[in-house]
């Protein structure tokens, strides 16, 4: 039989019937209220709506769920409606929908709110955040405390396999991610340079830009996505779970005993990551000007040697180091903030990687002036 | 060891006083007053979201009261010092109503974390003592299983293992039956009674399992949703028959009109 469709008919003057007929069924979808809206308002003086359902078919729930509709639409235009036409199946259905008592929190009832009000909010909200963070930031730095007076308490365990986690098992990423970066540089800046005849430079280029700014930058970039979202998932799900609950209430503090092996763990990986993201990167460029450009091998060592320094060295793992603390502070803190559900988990962890990026790029920008001011 | 003896005057454990219960701004419950007695068994009851998990945060400090205090032995909580709250919570265990086992370690040393935290044992003797509650709970063997690794209701028993780890003076547990087959929940129900006798422990206990309630339960309290406060108190096989209000009764009778 064919989908479900209404239709009206005037039974007599004050009463109007809807017309069922074809199959009403869930993958058929369900026929638009909109044929009784306009039907009613083209008519007057109507009290009365019945249902005809001679012409019915198979039926399941959308007509219900329509029946539901209609009854609303009756109650909120004073008409009255008579079910006694519809199967008793469905009559019955309705009836048990329309006794469980609806949720009448005020806080179901969530309402429309004007602008000025969503905009108040926001703002709220985003006080609440900064607070938030401060008082984050504020903690951590009691536990640090704690840890120096060797007060602090936390498995050593845990803190092996956060090493092994946001260390070791991070290089071949970094590896893949560095490689790829010096490369990109050597030939963007090869394209350029051939034109002097000054391809040699291409070392200068990606020596400098490696150790000075990319090797950080992606360095943490790449552990923004990787550990510190790993963080947030982890403290997020500790969570919803309650282990969070059961440490606290066992008068061991969470900060110290989960937050701060992991943040020990990236601050002291970052800076080797990065050293090994310079290396890796310089790599990458020599390969394209090396297999590219023709430059002899010794040559572009002897190049890249004299114009990395060591203060861009030793920059760049400073910002690492820098980069480090944003990314494991932002990834526990919005693990440690999840709400305690699954999707507040996977908000959290969008958060975190948000926050650390964000972070990130800034702490850079202040580097980059800060770095202009000293003329290093 | 402390030992009840049944004709003795109780002595109050826990005092709830005038305890008002808020997320923000939204009041869970309000001016809730009872009292537990040392040794009782005591049960929250109240129908889904009236705040009984909420109530239990409450007691054990993890969410402060919006008015009102709870006194332990007399001495408030709400207003102690954190060392002190520590030394109080070293007498009470927890089970949680969605496990709160550690997922990172292995059961024996989920139970070793408060031994290792409170007591001066050394490791192996931590791992024995954990060893032991395990088994008291009926998990001898599963000492290197991970959480993961066990069924829901053995991941209760292994969260009634470590709160009973330092020997606490006060048990909550929050739904310990949910989930459990009927004859699991009897198990469970008879532990429960059998750590009350030989800890001398206090018990407050969360939960919807009626057969429980009757069967081990001395004393209780009913949230309600509606009113967010307490309407009835006391021992409920009384409250079954005799409660003033009709919705205690009919929770207590699985919604049959007295
Ligand atoms: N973190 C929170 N923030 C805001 N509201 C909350 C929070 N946790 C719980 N609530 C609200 O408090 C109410 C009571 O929650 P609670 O977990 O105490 O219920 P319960 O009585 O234990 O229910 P159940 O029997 O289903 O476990 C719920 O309506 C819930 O929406
Ligand atoms: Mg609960």
């Amino acid at each position: 039989m064919a989908a479900g469709e209404i239709a009206l008919v005037d039974s007599d003057s004050a009463t109007v019937a809807i017309r069922l007929s074809g199959d009403w069924q869930v993958r058929d979808g369900m026929p638009a209220l909109a044929v009784l809206e306009d039907g009613m308002s083209s008519r007057s003086g109507v009290s009365k709506v019945e249902f005809d359902v001679t012409e019915l078919g198979e039926w399941d729930s959308v007509l219900v769920t329509f029946a539901l509709q209609v009854s609303d639409f009756c109650a909120s235009h004073k008409l009255e409606l008579d079910r006694g036409g519809l199967p008793e199946g469905a009559q019955r259905l309705l009836g048990l929908a329309e006794t469980v008592p609806e949720k009448s929190d005020a806080r179901s009832a969530e309402q429309k709110s004007s602008f000025l009000a969503r905009v108040g909010t926001a703002a709220q909200n985003g006080w609440g955040e900064a607070t938030g963070m401060l008082a984050f930031i504020g903690e951590m730095t009691m536990a640090v405390g704690r840890l120096l007076r060797g007060r602090a308490r936390f498995r050593m365990v845990d803190l092996g396999l956060m090493l092994q986690h946001s260390g070791a098992d991070a290089l071949p990423i970094i590896t893949l991610i560095s490689l790829l970066v010096g490369s990109i540089f050597a030939f963007v800046g090869a394209v350029q340079l051939e034109q002097f005849g000054a391809a040699i430079y291409v070392a200068d280029l990606v020596g400098i830009a490696m150790t000075r700014e990319m090797g950080a930058m992606m360095t943490a970039i790449v552990m923004a996505g990787r550990t510190g979202a790993a963080f947030a998932a982890q403290l997020g799900s500790m969570k919803v779970n309650q282990e969070i609950d059961a440490l606290e209430t066992m008068g061991i503090s969470p900060l110290d005993y989960l937050v701060l092996p992991r943040m020990i763990a990236l601050c002291a990986m970052m800076p080797l990551l990065c050293l090994y993201a310079d290396f890796v990167g310089i790599l990458g460029g020599a390969a394209v000007g090396v297999g590219m450009l023709g430059i002899a091998p010794s040559a572009y060592a002897q190049q890249t040697i004299g114009a990395v320094t060591y203060t861009h060295l030793i920059g760049g793992i400073c910002k690492a180091s820098v980069y480090g603390v944003l990314v494991a502070l932002s990834g526990c803190m919005r693990g440690m903030q999840s709400g305690s559900s699954a999707s507040a988990v996977g908000d959290a962890t969008t958060a975190a990687v948000v926050t650390s990026i964000v972070l990130v790029v800034c702490a850079s920008g202040v580097f980059a002036v800060l770095f202009y001011a000293l003329g290093i | 060891m402390r030992s009840v003896s049944e004709d003795s005057q109780p002595s109050v454990h826990l005092e709830i006083r005038d305890l008002t219960m808020a997320y923000g701004s939204f009041v869970l419950q309000r001016d809730l007053n009872f009292t537990i007695n040392r040794g009782d068994v005591f049960i929250i009851m109240g129908g889904s979201g009236c705040g009984k998990s909420t109530l239990l945060r409450h007691l054990v400090g993890l969410k402060d009261p919006a008015k009102g205090d709870v006194f332990y032995s007399g001495e408030s909580f709400t207003e102690s010092e954190p060392e002190r709250r520590r030394e109080i919570l070293r007498g009470v265990g927890v089970t949680y109503q969605s496990g709160g086992l550690w997922s990172s370690m292995t059961l024996a040393e989920n139970v070793g974390v408060p031994l290792g935290e409170y007591t001066d044992l050394t490791p192996r003797e931590v791992s024995e003592v954990a060893g032991f509650k395990l088994a008291l709970v009926g998990l001898r063997g599963f000492e290197d299983f991970y959480p993961s690794e066990i069924s829901g209701g053995m991941q209760k028993r292994a969260g009634l293992a470590r709160a009973i780890a330092l020997d606490p003076e006060v048990l909550f547990f929050d739904e310990p039956s949910a989930g459990l087959d009927p004859i699991s929940s009897r198990l469970l129900d008879d532990l429960i009674l059998e750590l009350r006798d030989s800890l001398g422990a206090t018990i407050v206990i969360v939960t919807h399992e009626l057969a429980s309630i009757f069967a081990i339960g001395n004393n209780s309290v009913f949230l309600d949703a509606k009113t967010r406060t307490m309407i009835a108190q006391g021992d409920p096989k009384y409250l079954r028959d005799h409660a003033e209000h009709d919705d205690v009764r009919r929770f207590l009778r699985r919604g049959e009109e007295a």
